[in-house]
């Protein structure tokens, strides 16, 4: 038993009383603050946590929509879609731990079939040594940085079935289904039809692309760019609830991907191919002459409203390569300068002097400038000399007399030097002779619904002095050293000269010839080319039609115009014609003319345009072979090949004997 | 008032004399509080941790009952013996403190790793739980006997210092929280005996020295006295949204959580705390789910009760019949209002993130059962009080 008196403490000692108060208070004090807290959370800012945790717990599984087919005019299937695999990473879910993300990237190599090996990989401005794999999650992540990242786009059912059964070791590895562009016609106008691919940073602020969603896959050149609006459709999305680590708790709702519009191009296959063929042939044909060759296009074009019905440039490649990440060794040795850079549309990007097939917009100027009738005659003596210089014949052939219609036959070198000496005007904007080119539209953007045109150059006073004055400022900046934008001369009448036959400073595309013949073949009317012809939804039913409004009117005497025709047909079917011997026995008409343009330091640029009208299908078609040789040995062979096909003729290949240039 | 008139000579049989009390004699109100959080803490577990278990949907709930059962049980058998019994026993249960944290630390190195319970046959205990009660105990003891000496320094820093001791071994464990609860409660216990304002204002400064030196000085001269994420986490809430994905990811998460509760709680559609994006959320951070799914109301019902709980026990440590009566009330309150605090201002992020349970709410037998050992303790203390009273002035019984 044990005595404790001293605890008796009946009544409460002021001293216990003040702390037991304070004690009280301070815990008082507390519990204000913590509702104060808890009023100022649940009832204050309630309603902006509460979208927070909606949120947090909702993830949307992106659900991509096909992109619409391209067609051709008869409905032929062109471009179109097939389901595949993709196997993508989700940057903001891979595992944070350095080792624990390499282990992943080990793993995910083996599956992939990808190098393990690490490689230099630019990341922005930095370099770093990472596997394959690793480089393209970090290189997309940083150009887009809250899209998944594309590992494999076609993956096997091997690959996505182990994945799915092994998700637990691959953290922030997704399958999901998708839709990979098919071409079935290979390297069929691969450069027209363009390519596709996710949405870059740089292309989200493009106004082509206003409203596109990170990851998405759009047209990038083409007309899959032109018409990316129609073509690619609307994703869909599935809502679906997750718990912290991501497992799905639930299905919330969906939105169904909308597909994309049809294009149906201008384009007609059949011709297509057989254009793709000729040219092939053409680039035969150079090699038998023993010119290298080179590039090569053709534009078929339908005089009336600019509907291309054709268009293609060699050397081409196969877009199915696209469909996996391609390494950049292999796309060098695919699109670099050792394939001569197939991916160039040179039916509107390759600039080229234009020869002999300039000499129509010569004639047209000359003749409606008044500085000659149809029936001025000159005598081509093979020579002319002018300023002192001496221009000639090709091979110094003498045609004797001839007028208008005989020089376009016979492609009188020595009457069109004379037509452009008699036109030279020191004016800064030239004579009718520049005035006419510009209205044929060289020198200009044709407008073509589909990117990468080269305006290319028609030569005049002041674009002389302009180039001669920033060659004087690029010298000056480089200490004397010549910049090769010019050689200072100031315009002279052998400018003109050279102009009048498509030598010299003249360049011009395939497009921007096809569409001043076209101005010349219906009565003036200078067309907006384009390759697409409607849009339709999945029924067939039109939904925007595209025909672009001419772009200008040429004013040409019935007179004059018919003269040059005149002049285009004998060149195409009288005895001594420049292209008479390859369109022999060809049963419709043809007002075509060659060209052959020199070209400094390599063989002459093959060239030929011409026009066969048809009550129903009349047709232009323009053909150029880089280092092809004389007009009629490569190019207008390729242009009747053409346009038997059109036809429906028996396709012969006829190479002509003319050496004019 | 002559203490000498009755000595107060009680044996065991004494005590256990109970049932001849008229009613229980214990406070009613106290004990209604205690059953209406354990009610609370069952409705809202059972709402967390419904799919935690696949199959099981009740297997937190049927546990947390069990321990709620086992605690009422110890509760009701401490309420009903005379608690000054057990300051003869300060050496005894001082000794079991140091012992079984000890005990814990040799383990957790002989297995190498941080571990704070012991398995026992049929459970497991936290002795730093179990540890609060034990402390508040032994400290008062101490504090009582050496009541004369309450104005020197020198006691002073001897109550302190036997109250650091248990502190260190559980901040080793690593408990940092708990450990805190040791200093908090001894610092109350000084404070309600009586010792100056100069010696607790010295002390509370040199807390103070301490933390910042532990928190921001040995840091910077690279001595890691805490474990970084430690720091970090009593760092972190400072700044919740500076780094989401690690040691804040929880602030974040149940500040989204008890936000979008709003006024009257999502109820079934709580998604921030059912599909577990606040972690821990039937242990440490259970307040989040009240907030959550029964919004301000809920979370307000919750708080209440602890006032209510809080209220009683500042009522029994003034009407207690002896100093360590009133040492022991104090101690329990400032255990009860320390984990109150830190426990719900973790939540709605006004206080760092430390492993400390919500009293009677969090999953957990040791908190459970050391919550009710002090609140039997609580019902001890007024139990003897009326006795004392009753004999005193041979009134009836209110």
């Amino acid at each position: 038993m044990i005595q404790v008196p001293e605890e008796r403490r009946p009544t409460l000692s002021p001293q216990l009383a003040v702390r037991v108060a304070v004690l009280g208070g301070v815990a008082l004090a507390l519990f204000v603050i913590v509702f104060f807290r808890l009023w100022f959370l649940q009832v204050l800012s309630g309603d902006r946590y509460l979208a927070q945790a909606r949120n947090n717990q909702e993830r949307r599984i992106v659900l991509q929509a096909p992109r619409g087919t391209i067609l051709d005019r008869n409905g032929a299937v062109l471009v179109d879609n097939r389901a595949a695999m993709s196997i993508q990473a989700v940057p903001t879910r891979l595992p944070a731990a350095p080792a624990r993300r390499a282990e992943l990237f080990r793993r995910l190599a083996r599956l992939l079939g990808a190098s393990p090996r690490r490689r230099p990989c630019r990341v922005g401005t930095s370099t770093l040594r990472l596997s394959d794999l690793r480089c393209t999650v970090e290189r997309q992540h940083y150009q887009v940085p809250f899209a998944n990242v594309t590992l494999e786009p076609d993956a096997s059912r091997a690959q996505y079935s182990y994945l799915l059964e092994h998700q637990t070791q691959f953290p922030g590895v997704a399958a999901q289904p998708s839709y990979l562009r098919r071409y079935p016609f290979h390297g069929l106008a691969a450069q027209l039809f363009g390519t596709v691919g996710q949405v870059n940073t740089a292309e989200l602020k493009d106004r082509n692309f206003a409203g596109v969603g990170q990851g998405t896959v759009v047209g990038q050149s083409g007309a899959e760019y032109s018409y990316d609006r129609y073509l690619r459709g609307v994703n869909g999305y599935e809502r679906i609830s997750v718990d912290s680590q991501g497992n799905t708790q639930g299905f919330r709702g969906e939105r169904k991907p909308v597909a994309g519009k049809t294009l149906r191009l201008s384009l007609d296959l059949g011709l297509q191919r057989e254009g793709q063929k000729a040219l092939d042939a053409a680039q035969g044909l150079a090699h038998q002459n023993g010119n290298p060759g080179g590039g090569a296009a053709f534009v078929a074009m339908d005089p009336r409203d600019g509907e291309i019905l054709g268009m293609g440039s060699s050397p081409t490649f196969d877009p199915n390569v696209f469909a996996k990440p391609i390494s950049q060794r292999r796309y060098d040795a695919l699109f670099g300068q050792s394939a001569n850079y197939p991916q160039v549309n040179r039916a509107i990007a390759g600039a080229y002097p234009t020869g002999s097939t300039m000499k129509m917009i010569t004639a047209t100027a000359a003749l409606e400038s008044g500085t000659i009738t149809p029936a001025t005659v000159q005598d081509d003596s093979g020579s002319v000399v002018i300023g002192r210089i001496r221009f000639q014949n090709a091979g110094g052939a003498a045609n004797g007399p001839v007028d208008l219609r005989n020089a376009l036959r016979v492609s009188s070198d020595v009457y069109f030097y004379q037509l452009g000496a008699w036109m030279n005007s020191a004016r800064p904007a030239g004579g009718p002779l520049q005035q006419w080119a510009r209205r044929y539209g060289l020198g200009q953007d044709t407008g073509i619904d589909i990117q990468g045109e080269q305006p290319g150059n028609f030569p005049s006073p002041a674009w002389r002095a302009r180039r001669n004055e920033q060659e004087l400022r690029c010298e000056k900046r480089h200490r004397g050293r010549p910049c090769g934008i010019s050689d200072l001369r100031s315009w002279s009448i052998g400018d003109n000269v050279n102009a009048a036959v498509g030598q010299g400073d003249v360049l011009a595309s395939p497009l921007q010839m096809a569409d001043a013949y076209s101005a010349l073949a219906n009565g003036g009317k200078l067309v907006r080319p384009h390759v697409g012809l409607q849009v339709e939804d999945g029924l067939g039913k039109v939904i925007q039609p595209i025909d672009p409004p001419a772009r200008r009117r040429l004013k040409i005497a019935a007179a004059n115009r018919q003269a040059i025709l005149d002049g285009l047909h004998l060149a195409a079917s009288a005895p001594g014609g420049t292209s008479a011997d390859v369109f022999k026995g060809f049963p419709k008409p043809v007002y075509g003319k060659t060209g052959t343009a020199q070209r400094p330091n390599q063989a002459d640029q093959s060239w030929y345009v011409c026009y066969v009208p048809d009550p129903v299908r009349p047709i232009v078609v323009a053909v150029t072979v880089e280092k092809g040789g004389f007009g009629a040995q490569a190019a207008a062979p390729a242009a009747r090949l053409i346009l038997s096909q059109w036809f429906h003729l028996k396709k012969q290949l006829v190479a002509g004997s003319s050496k004019t240039l | 008032m002559s203490a000498t008139a009755r000595p107060v000579t009680r044996s065991l049989e004494d005590v256990t004399r109970a049932p001849a009390l008229p009613r229980l004699g214990i406070d009613w109100l106290l004990t209604l509080g205690a059953l209406g959080l354990v009610a609370c803490s069952l409705v809202t577990i059972r709402g967390a941790t419904l799919h935690d278990v696949p199959g099981v949907p009740n297997f937190y709930v049927e546990r947390q009952a069990i321990y709620a059962v086992v605690g009422l049980i110890v509760a009701i058998v401490l309420s009903r013996i005379d608690y000054s019994r057990l300051r003869e026993m300060k050496f005894l249960i001082y000794g079991l403190l140091v012992g079984s944290n000890s005990l814990v630390l040799g383990i957790a190195g002989a297995t190498r790793g941080s571990r704070r319970w012991i398995d026992l046959p049929f459970f497991r205990v936290q002795p730093s739980e179990l540890g609060k009660a034990l402390l508040v105990l032994a400290l008062a003891a101490f504090i009582t006997d050496g009541s004369r000496h309450l104005s020197e320094r020198r006691f002073t820093a001897r109550a302190m210092l036997l109250a650091l001791g248990p502190a260190l071994l559980v901040i080793a464990q690593p408990d940092l929280g708990t450990g805190m609860v040791y200093v908090f409660v001894a610092l109350t216990l000084l404070f309600v005996a009586g010792t100056s304002w100069k010696h607790l204002t010295a002390l509370v400064a040199l807390f103070a020295v301490a933390i910042s030196l532990v928190l921001v000085v040995a840091p910077a001269a690279g001595v890691h006295a805490l474990k970084p994420y430690q720091v970090e986490r009593l760092t972190g809430f400072v700044k919740p949204s500076h780094d989401p994905a690690n040691q804040t990811y929880q602030i974040t998460q149940s500040l989204i959580a008890i936000g979008a509760g709003g006024k009257t709680g999502r109820g079934d559609s709580a998604t921030q705390t059912r599909f577990n994006f606040v972690p821990e959320n039937q242990t440490d951070f259970i307040f989040s789910v009240v907030g959550e799914t029964y919004g301000f109301a809920g979370a307000a019902v919750v708080l209440s009760l602890y006032a209510l709980l809080i209220w009683r026990g500042l009522r029994i440590l003034t009407t207690a019949k002896n100093l360590f009566g009133a040492l022991v009330a104090g101690g329990i309150l400032a255990m009860l209002i320390f984990q109150v605090f830190v426990n719900v201002g973790m939540t709605i992020g006004i206080m760092p993130i430390t492993g400390v349970p919500l009293p009677l709410m969090s999953f957990g037998g040791s908190s459970m059962l050391v919550t009710f050992i002090a609140l039997g303790l609580l019902q001890s203390i007024h139990v003897q009080a009326r006795i004392a009273t009753s004999a005193k002035t041979r009134g009836p019984l209110i």
